[in-house]
């Protein structure tokens, strides 16, 4: 494995542009300030109750994301690089998912293979046809993006059904100006506070056109157990709308209404943190006591938008992504300004033969597997695990991804034996309306806290870090 | 707002208040059990407490005995009491959690915080001093909690829920009160005097923290039917069945000027009201204080399953 690229410092030990003011008041403040902080941070987020709940265990309680005080940061031309290789991805996602649930070109084209589409349990056929406002499907995008040296990122996956972090992102930064008020006076930081307001201008420009000029917008979570329940209120409360679960709202003569103190109000947009099986008990999962009777049919129909629309996993499928830079060249004309990672498919004969060769070198990731679960780090691995994973692989070798393990870029960081670099990884937030794509400067860098360690997902320990984007 | 929105917040606002209560007469039988028994007769002051709290069978459901021991358990930790402290602030907490978007920081922060440090006090007290200080906090908190709703909420009907929540929840705790220990508030013709008494009206006046405001209002020794006056008539009392429902009556009002519609919510809070206003202490006394607390109860109760189906489904 090669050297990782380190943010802070280059190989000979000098502190890059970007941390240089960062690194003057480390010099110029007692050593144990940042413990100091660190606890301060804690007792702030659990008083918030910025918490969330890992599925599957014993003790599922409330956890807090470990937050690291060390900022990460990006220069300006570094941010413009990014912010256009993310608007080009995006408008890329929007393009191919018409496409897709309309003529088709791209597999006409050959370009993706129809059983990709057609085989997925998350294509859906009731989109086939279906005209969406502005032919916007995917109105919030995470995009998971990983450095690799000064000049190169990769992305390294497409969010484009419910992403959620934003709510750390906007947390980290106020909690941030709270702690460290001296170190944001010897910066000047680009503001993501106007992220809510964002999302509003969003979800309001793309309502119904049947709608009024004031279009009335929810958030429908799944409710106070769903892991990301905290982030669901927070987003609510910071836009101004009805946070409301499933049972609040009732579907007559095919349009929404919520049932309040007044009696029924209708509803134009639904900004929904429910996957798409459990929308409506009538279209998809009958099991389903999250969703809303009768939603799927007034969407059809018209009379509200759903953002994201429905059917959207269909462009972030791990399946799908490999793909990407072909999709990019076909709608677009243009040369992808971020890279995607170098992938092998599995399901092409001598990709497999390559990757059941060099497993020992390669990540290999299960096409519909998330949260870090279902793949194989062949690096880190010992023979038995590689073996048990060599005989899935070979059973259903459709089902798998591979790549390169990837020298994640380190930054800085808090850890018991002092400050060290750990491995990182950026998702930022591309938020699509009718008339402008807006993405606020910077987003959630996620922080493998191990040492060594490249899994960076906070079900699997890992931590959070504010992200600068700074200007001269 | 949301139907769910304003039954949350109503019910949080009715377990904050009543964890509260629930502090206030354990404390009140703390004090009174110290006393020696010469000066507060023979009855078992901890089988009262038990009734008071509005949760006899329960108790005995689980429990042989009514005495400190068991009964500090049930109310203030067990989480097999529904209703016990522990299990009010439980419940006030997922409420909150459910509508944290109608809450304020300061409201949030006072009621998870609560949550927090109920934590650290585990399954019980493991001293009398470290009861009282845990019974202080109970009361502390909730006048923080109510001091937040009153200073930083806007006056909209997510205010006005809350607050129903707190006079309905409140009436009923001093309903309650009365009810248990009627027998001790006699009329001033049938006194018979004696100090034995004083000691459990002091206790009554102390439940619902109205000690000194008795002598400013009375400027008088502790006589039981007016602390029954106190209670259920006077208007400037805050705890009292009359105030309580002064406030009721203005928070519907405030919801209907703001919905634009009087529904039967208002017609029954004002007409339990005009009874209050209505009567005099020597009339209740005649036809019977228990019967009369015990319909107040009753006609309490029907409000709130009013105000349930006019707003709250």
């Amino acid at each position: 494995m090669s050297i990782s690229f380190d943010e802070m410092r280059t190989p000979d030990g000098a502190v890059r542009p970007a941390y240089a003011a960062l690194q003057e008041w480390l010099h110029s403040v007692p050593p144990d300030i940042l413990d100091l902080r660190r606890r301060e941070a804690e007792v702030i987020f659990r008083r918030i109750g910025i918490t969330f709940a890992v599925y599957g265990e014993a003790d599922a309680g409330e956890r807090l994301i470990p937050f690291d005080v060390l900022p990460r940061i990006l220069m300006a031309s570094e941010w413009d690089t990014l912010r256009r290789g993310l608007e080009q991805r995006v408008r890329t996602l929007n393009a191919y998912i018409k496409d897709v649930y309309g003529r088709r070109e791209i597999l006409k084209a050959g370009i993706v293979p129809e059983d990709l589409v057609f085989q997925n349990p998350v294509f859906r056929p009731e989109m086939n046809g279906q005209k969406v406002p502005h032919d916007i499907y995917v109105h919030i995008a995470g995009i998971d993006v990983v450095r690799i040296d000064a000049d190169t990122f990769y992305v390294l996956e497409d969010n484009a059904r419910t992403p959620s972090g934003v709510s750390y992102m906007l947390e980290n930064r106020e909690i941030m100006m709270r702690l460290f008020p001296e170190l944001f006076s010897r910066h000047r930081i680009a503001p993501v506070e106007h992220y809510p307001d964002e999302l509003l201008a969003t979800l309001k420009s793309v309502a119904p056109t049947t709608a009024s000029a004031d279009p009335t917008v929810v958030l429908l979570s799944p409710g106070i157990y769903n892991s990301a329940y905290y982030e669901h209120s927070f987003l609510a409360d910071h836009l101004g709308i009805e946070l409301v679960e499933g049972r609040d709202l009732l579907v007559k003569g095919d349009v929404v209404y919520m049932r309040t103190t007044e009696g029924l109000k209708r509803v134009d947009v639904i900004y929904r943190r429910i996957d798409d099986d459990f929308l409506d008990p009538l279209a998809f999962r009958p099991d389903s006591a999250l969703g809303v009777p009768g939603l799927m049919s007034a969407y059809q129909a018209g009379n509200v938008t759903l953002a994201n629309a429905v059917g959207t996993g269909i462009a972030d499928d791990k399946a799908i992504y490999s793909y990407m830079p072909e999709i990019m060249r076909f709608f677009l004309g243009e040369e992808p300004i971020l890279k995607n990672v170098p992938t092998w498919r599995c399901r092409e004969p001598e990709h497999l033969a390559y990757v059941l060769d060099n497993i020992e070198e390669l990540v290999v990731k299960e096409v519909h597997g998330s949260g870090g679960y279902g793949m194989l780090i062949g690096p880190r691995s010992d023979k038995a695990a590689i073996a048990a994973f060599r005989a899935k692989l070979k059973a259903r070798p459709g089902n798998f991804i591979a790549q390169p393990t990837l020298a994640l870029s380190t930054c800085p960081t808090c850890v018991d034996e002092g400050i060290a670099p750990r491995h990182v990884d950026l998702r930022p937030f591309v938020l699509t309306g009718r008339e402008r794509i807006a993405i606020v400067p910077g987003g959630l860098t996620r922080v493998a806290l191990k040492k060594g360690s490249l899994v960076v997902n906070s079900s699997q320990g890992g931590g959070t870090k504010d992200t600068w984007v700074l200007h001269a | 707002m949301l139907s769910r929105t304003a039954d949350n917040l109503y019910w949080l606002a009715r377990y904050v208040e009543r964890a509260e209560y629930l502090a206030r007469i354990l404390e009140a039988t703390q004090r009174l059990a110290t006393l020696p028994l010469n000066y507060i007769g023979t009855s078992n002051e901890w089988t009262s407490t038990v009734a008071t709290a509005g949760c006899a069978s329960a108790f005995f459901a689980n429990y042989d005995e009514a005495n400190e021991e068991n009964v500090t358990e049930f109310l203030a930790f067990s989480s097999a009491n529904p209703s016990s402290i522990r299990s009010c602030f439980e419940a006030a907490r997922t409420n909150a959690r459910a509508v944290r978007t109608a809450l304020t920081v300061e409201m949030w922060d006072a009621i998870n915080g609560a949550w927090l440090e109920l934590k650290r006090f585990g399954n019980g007290a493991t001293s009398r001093d470290e009861l009282m200080r845990f019974l202080r906090w109970v009361q502390n908190t909730s006048m923080l909690f109510d001091g937040s709703a009153y200073r930083t909420m806007l006056r909209n009907d997510a205010y006005w829920f809350s607050r129903l929540g707190v006079f309905q929840e409140r009436a009923d705790n001093t309903a309650r009160i009365l009810d248990v220990k009627y027998h001790l508030l006699l009329p001033a013709a049938e006194h018979v005097g004696g100090p034995l008494d004083y000691f459990q009206w002091a206790a009554i006046l102390r439940s619902v923290s109205a000690l000194t405001a008795y002598h400013w209002v009375y400027r008088d020794s502790v006589k039981p039917w007016l602390i029954a006056d106190l209670l259920i008539l006077n208007d400037q009392m805050p705890r009292s069945l009359a105030s309580c429902y002064s406030n009721l009556v203005s928070h519907l009002d405030q919801i209907a000027r703001a919905y634009g519609r009087q529904g039967p919510t208002q017609r029954q809070a004002r007409a339990i009201r005009a009874r209050l206003e209505n009567s005099r202490m020597d009339d209740i006394f005649q036809s019977g204080l228990h019967e009369f607390i015990t319909e107040f109860v009753a006609d309490n109760n029907r409000l709130g399953t009013a105000i349930s189906e006019q707003y709250l489904n």
